[in-house]
């Protein structure tokens, strides 16, 4: 403290305290020593000149107590050599701040005359402290949203799995393993390392081997987060790409819907810290929603898969060529989020090319799901009559009566066809019951109506048909559809209805298409005639003879010749 | 490659005139020869088959083909694709396993041949591919990310007034975490229509979007705002045009007929068609509002431009189909804005003659 004395006693002004004019004559006031502040003088080379007793208490204090009182901790002697390498005049540089023991400071300098600079040191700590916190619950909240927002996105189970223990790993551990109830004897273990992707596995192990599995597994009897001894762990928990010792480890239920969706394992290696009482709490909280995501995605799963198997035999089946004919069908229910409405069609082959094959397409009264369980009645019938199907009437008048004595009060109106390739050519008897006539669209462009009518079936007492004969050249089509096609209302005036001239306008241009391109075509004009309004169901079926004949296909003709139309 | 290889010109040309005949069977002899002649399957897809659909588009365009012959032809290559896909595997090289992915359309687009192009490449490269096809209903897309867990979603669109039901889709998929990769035509021809959407990858081909699955797409984490892709949306010009689509049709018929008077000769079916133009019109001039992209609107009126003129359709009709929407939409500065380029690209680039009714 030898230089001590070249430190005018003066009041210094700068920034917090007033500014006296200075008139050069000794002060009477309090000096800077006064001040409640530390305050320390740096010489310019960064040594102390002087210090005020609190700075100097606090520079002893700094390690336990017996500091050297003239060593400034380093980020302060990096600001000072800031501000006196700097040759402008300012007399308050830049403020600095950092720790000084267990305390924080922010430094606000004031350069002297002589070149070194007075260090006002101000005790932030406290504010400090407050930020730091603040932060932090802005992190994990920000945390928390994301992994909810995470977890809930899926339905599906394992990707549910995989994002639990990739969030974990990321958010709550080195390593996360997401242990799901056992499928028969083995276990769906997902695990992530930090930064890696979720593996899935199957395992068959003996989770009594994992303190605290069993329970966490049955959700019972309940349990809180457990700690694990590291050193008692089966190999299996420690995932492939973990090649440090771990340290610790937790394992936590995964509470579903009252039951238990799984359980959490986590684990730290030993060169991070054990998890903290919030750590383990927020891994609680994280577990309950993985939990109940993983609850509602394997809920989903499961009725999804009971209304595939139940709606399988509601879906129109996939058409091809069948004897040397070809069928093509396209399907367009009601809702866009259903598959199936009241429309149906069905193709029966013959057991041979010589014997007709069987097609009906259909409308039941109403849409959506009950309509479409009333289709598959109507579907089953009709393939239990399959052995009568050359008679449709009789076919018909069966049907109507199965329809009149069941609970249903809907009705259907149908169209049937046999269809039989002789020759190149394709004949068809059709018979409508209720239902728009078939359009047969010829190889010139000519589009005729198949001349058949009749009463629907399941309202009246009696059926009453008349069946057409047609015949298809090659190249040529005979279209069934419903009306959702012919009623589809909008165009570009928006409130008129597609119509069968429209459909029969359309057809005109798709003379020598193949089948599908236009049963495509007809449901494309539909739907964009539609636009975004709102429809029936929409199905149609294309019978259509082959335009090109490959010589190793040709069909053999069978039975009556010299039908005549 | 051998001596004896078949050249691509040389295939395209047989695959193209088996098609426009209509001859399944001679078109699936085509690749059936390619195959012989040391082709793989996917340079016969994406340089044989893929290129002849692109010329059935081309000729349809220019009124050189039937739009029945265009169905025809695509429904052929289609067939001739399944032949090339379901053939023989004599040969091909087994690849590992790569993972699942979903290709399927954009809601509304009914072009499924670029779709089932990349799905049989990426199968044809190792992955588990579902493919929904056309006019697949956004609700369905999302149900079967949720029953199957894909790595991806490839989505596919031609038309871009399907952009708007793109963005939904993409949303969609996001928001269950599953990446999308966006191709096809409307996405721009350098995928700034993609970027657009928020969509997470953007590939010009089926090979680049093969590339892109290769080299991994990340899961999208956080749930985004789609509200937040395009701000420009708040000023509701592209909902008002959209929900007055209809009533601007009609308004816009009335006053051509006022203007012109033979179009009140028109027949039924004349009227429709006119009607239908300016369907297609104003859908564009929405789909150009909702991307903020004047070159949506141009790009479409270039085009009609072009189909009309193959068939001898002048083209001062839709001039002032324009002028008319603009003096029904003055009060809508985008609207007007993009009809003004419209129409100034329709008069040509001598003319800068001021659209009627957009003085205001």
């Amino acid at each position: 403290m030898g230089c001590a004395q070249r430190v005018p006693e003066l009041v210094i002004p700068s920034p917090g305290f007033p500014a006296h004019p200075c008139d050069g004559r000794v002060s009477v006031g309090p000096s800077w020593k006064d001040a409640p502040y530390p305050v320390l003088v740096l010489d310019p080379s960064g040594a102390v000149l002087d210090a005020n007793p609190p700075a100097r208490l606090l520079l002893t204090d700094r390690h336990g107590g017996g500091g050297p009182p003239d060593v400034v901790p380093s980020w302060l002697t990096d600001a000072h050599r800031s501000v006196t390498d700097t040759t402008g005049t300012t007399p308050a540089g830049p403020s600095a701040a950092g720790e000084i023991g267990d305390r924080f400071f922010e430094a606000h300098p004031s350069r002297l005359e002589d070149g070194s600079v007075m260090w006002w040191l101000v005790d932030g700590t406290g504010r400090r402290r407050a930020e730091t916190s603040l932060q932090s619950v802005r992190e994990q909240a920000r945390t928390r949203a994301l992994v909810s927002s995470t977890l809930l996105s899926s339905l599906n189970v394992p990707r549910c799995a995989e994002v639990a223990a990739q969030l974990a790993a990321e958010h709550l551990a080195d390593a996360a393993l997401v242990v799901l109830p056992p499928v028969g004897r083995r276990y769906p273990v997902t695990h992530a390392v930090r930064g890696g992707p979720a593996v899935h596995a199957s395992r068959q192990f003996d989770p009594r081997a994992v303190a605290g599995l069993v329970e966490a597994l049955q959700g019972f009897p309940p349990v809180p987060t457990r700690w694990i001894d590291p050193g008692s762990l089966p190999g299996w928990v420690v995932p492939k790409g973990f090649d440090r010792p771990v340290g610790s480890v937790i394992i936590t239920p995964l509470p579903g819907h009252g039951v238990s969706a799984g359980a959490l394992i986590l684990l730290r290696s030993s060169t991070e810290r054990a998890f903290s009482p919030d750590e383990e709490a927020f891994a609680r909280l994280f577990a309950a929603r993985a939990g109940a995501a993983l609850s509602a995605a394997r809920l989903y799963s499961e009725q999804s898969a009971i209304t595939t198997t139940l709606m399988r035999d509601l879906l129109p089946p996939t058409l091809e060529s069948l004897h040397g004919v070809e069928y093509a069908g396209r399907y367009r229910a009601a809702s866009d989020h259903e598959r199936v409405g009241g429309d149906f069609y069905d193709v029966h082959p013959g057991a041979d090319a010589s014997k007709e094959t069987f097609v009906v397409l259909g409308d039941v009264a109403g849409k959506g799901l009950e309509a479409a369980v009333l289709t598959g009645k109507i579907r089953n019938t009709l393939h239990a009559l399959l052995p009568l199907a050359s008679d449709h009437e009789q076919v018909l008048t069966l049907l109507n009566g199965a329809l009149l004595s069941s609970h249903h009060t809907r009705f259907a109106t149908l169209v049937l066809a046999s269809v039989r390739r002789e020759g190149h050519r394709v004949r068809l008897r059709v018979t409508s019951a209720g239902h728009m006539p078939p359009l047969i669209i010829r190889a010139d462009g000519r589009v005729e109506e198949a001349a058949t009518h009749g009463t629907l079936v399941g309202a009246l007492p009696s059926v009453s048909v008349r069946t057409a004969e047609e015949v298809l050249a090659p190249g040529e089509t005979c279209l069934l559809y419903t009306d959702g096609i012919t009623e589809a209302r909008g165009g570009p005036l928006g409130d008129e209805l597609f119509g069968e001239d429209r459909l029969r306008q359309a057809l005109v241009e798709c003379a020598g298409m193949p089948g599908d391109a236009i049963v495509e075509r007809v449901q494309m004009l539909a739907a964009q005639w539609l636009g975004r309004g709102r429809h029936d169901d929409m199905a149609t079926l294309a019978v259509s003879a082959p335009r090109t004949v490959p010589t190793a296909d040709v069909v053999g003709v069978g039975g009556p010749h010299g039908r005549n139309t | 490659m051998s001596e004896t290889r078949l050249s691509p010109a040389e295939l395209r040309d047989r695959l193209w005139q088996a098609v426009l005949e209509g001859s399944e069977f001679d078109a699936v002899d085509v690749v059936r020869a390619g195959l012989d002649a040391g082709w793989d399957e996917e340079g016969l897809l994406l340089d044989v088959v893929a290129a002849v659909q692109t010329k059935i588009g081309l000729e349809w365009a220019a009124d050189r083909i039937t739009v029945a012959q265009e169905h025809a032809a695509t429904a052929i290559n289609e067939r001739v694709i399944a032949a090339l896909v379901h053939g023989p595997a004599a040969g091909r090289p087994a690849h590992p396993y790569r993972g699942r992915v979903t290709v399927t359309c954009v809601d509304g687009e009914w072009h499924a041949f670029p779709a089932r192009l990349v799905a049989e490449v990426l199968r044809l490269r190792g992955w588990q591919v579902d493919y929904l096809g056309a006019q697949t209903p956004t609700p369905h897309l999302v149900a079967h990310q949720h029953h199957t867990n894909s790595d991806a979603v490839l989505l596919s669109g031609s038309i871009p007034t399907h952009l708007p039901a793109a963005h939904a889709a993409i949303t969609a998929c996001q928001a269950v975490g599953v990446p999308v990769l966006a191709g096809g035509r409307a996405f721009g021809a350098d995928g700034r229509f993609a970027r657009a959407l928020g969509a997470d990858a953007w590939a010009p081909d089926a090979r680049g979007a093969a590339a892109v699955l290769e080299a991994g797409l990340p899961r999208p984490m956080a749930a985004r705002q789609a509200v937040d892709d395009l701000p420009h949306l708040v000023d509701q010009e592209y909902t008002m045009v959209v929900q007055s689509r209809s009533r601007l049709v009609k308004q816009v018929l009335a006053d051509l007929e006022s203007r012109f008077p033979a179009m009140r000769g028109y027949s039924d079916a004349q009227r429709e068609r006119t009607a239908e133009d300016l369907v297609h019109i104003l859908d564009f001039l929405a789909t150009a509002l909702y991307m903020d992209d004047a070159e949506v609107f141009t790009e479409f009126l270039d085009w009609t431009s072009e189909v009309l003129a193959a068939r001898g359709v002048p083209v001062h009709s839709l001039v002032a189909g324009l002028d008319i929407v603009a003096e029904q939409l003055h009060d809508f500065p985008r609207v007007l804005g993009f009809v003004r380029e419209g129409a100034a690209r329709l008069r040509g680039p001598a003319s800068d003659a001021v659209v009627p009714g957009t003085t205001v």
